[in-house]
């Protein structure tokens, strides 16, 4: 995906957040990665440092939490977890299911100094 | 001069936009000028003193917050208006603007306009020119999707008139147009049939973000040895209320399904309070 622009999403973030708390600076960030967000986790840690330079964020360390993927089985009408896109229902082994949960990309919390 | 699209003719706006004398929006060339600020200069993990007082802030926001946002401000818009959105999404060369040409050559009496994206090239927006419809080209440089912001602008351009309808090429790319909201009322993915019967199964977050597929270039299915049912089912199998309408931008086959579905959209979006 385009790791640079969510980078570049999470430093203005960071840096409103960094104004309005009127923090010197962000020792670490930390994001919920949705399982289905299809998001390259080592593309982001590869730009953080680069687009974090010269922001309060600037050699922060990056952590992210995976949230596990949910979806609603066409099939069976249930709402199940699964771990890939394309995987079966694990309740009735359908293979319609639509994703209702693990597509999210949020910043959780910093820790400031 | 710009030296990213190195154009001398442009005026260039906040935030890297400029506007061409043609008409182009060049987006994303973020014109830095003055001193970067630098902070903490050091490497990552580097011991900080009063570290002790370390503390958290909850932020709990969408990374994308801002373009949703904005999004959600262009959506207001077309309200609005009454104007119908329609964003195509597709892998490059899918035939989204020949798609475009004939649909508004077939919709003769509908006001619309069209927003084109592309890296390079204002050649799409001239293809549109053509046929007589308006239309705005944004250059995203190396952008690999329209955001809402781009979007804004384009309609700032055009200012499509109420009811009307206001197309959407997007940048062919089947993966990063899916999680960027522009405000449209519906993603219509177009796939063409020389592209593989798989493609819904390895881009799925596409095509379960579209309402409609157009399964396009069906006067060549028959040279190329594909199962158009197998497209079908491989489409529905990730997006199990999708609508597909098979058509062909070349010969107009199919196209009575495309252009009525559009005449509904736009009948709801005129009546809906
Ligand atoms: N045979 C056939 N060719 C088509 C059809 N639709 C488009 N093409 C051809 O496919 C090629 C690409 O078409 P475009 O309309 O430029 O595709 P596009 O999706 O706008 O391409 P990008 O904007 O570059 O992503 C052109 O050579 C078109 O003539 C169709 O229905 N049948
Ligand atoms: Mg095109
Ligand atoms: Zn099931």
């Amino acid at each position: 995906m385009h790791e640079m622009s969510l980078c570049e999403g999470i430093r203005s973030i960071v840096e409103e957040q960094a104004r309005a708390h009127a923090v010197a600076r962000v020792t670490r960030v930390r994001l919920e990665i949705g399982r289905f967000a299809g998001v390259e986790k080592q593309a982001l840690s590869f730009a953080w440092d680069i687009v974090m330079r010269g922001t309060p964020a600037e050699g922060a360390e990056l952590v992210m939490l995976d949230v596990p993927g949910q979806a609603l089985c066409f099939d069976c009408g249930r709402e199940v977890d699964i771990e890939e896109r394309l995987s079966p229902c694990p309740l009735c082994g359908g293979g319609k299911l639509v994703p209702t949960g693990g597509q999210e990309m949020r910043i959780k919390d910093l820790e400031v100094i | 001069m710009c030296t990213v699209c190195g154009c001398g003719d442009a005026a260039t706006l906040d935030r890297g936009f400029h506007f061409h004398a043609d008409g182009t929006i060049h987006a994303n060339h973020h014109h830095h000028h003055g001193p970067d600020l630098h902070f903490g200069l050091g490497a990552a993990g580097v011991s900080v003193p009063g570290m002790s007082q370390a503390r958290l802030i909850e932020v709990e926001t969408a990374i994308l917050s801002k373009n949703d946002q904005l999004a959600a401000v262009n959506r207001a818009r077309l309200a609005v208006l009454r104007t119908l959105a329609v964003n195509l999404v597709s892998s490059p060369g899918s035939g989204k603007t020949t798609l475009l040409c004939r649909t508004v050559g077939e919709l003769q009496g509908v006001p619309l306009a069209v927003i084109e994206g592309d890296q390079q090239t204002a050649n799409d927006a001239e293809r549109i020119r053509a046929t007589g419809a308006p239309a705005v080209q944004v250059n995203t440089g190396k952008g690999c999707h329209l955001d809402a912001e781009m979007v804004a602008r384009a309609m700032d351009a055009l200012a499509p008139r109420t009811g009307s309808l206001l197309f959407i090429e997007n940048v062919g790319n089947l993966v990063c147009p899916a999680g960027f909201d522009l405000g449209e009322d519906a993603k219509v993915a177009v796939l063409s049939v020389t592209e593989g019967e798989d493609k819904p199964l390895k881009y799925p977050d596409m095509f379960t973000a579209a309402r409609l597929a157009l399964l396009n270039k069906i006067d060549l299915a028959p040279y190329c040895d594909v199962d158009l049912d197998l497209y079908e089912a491989n489409l529905r199998r990730v997006n199990p209320g999708i609508e597909i309408i098979r058509l062909s931008a070349r010969t107009g086959e199919g196209f009575g399904a495309w252009t009525g579905w559009l005449r509904a959209q736009l009948l709801a979006k005129a009546l809906a309070a």
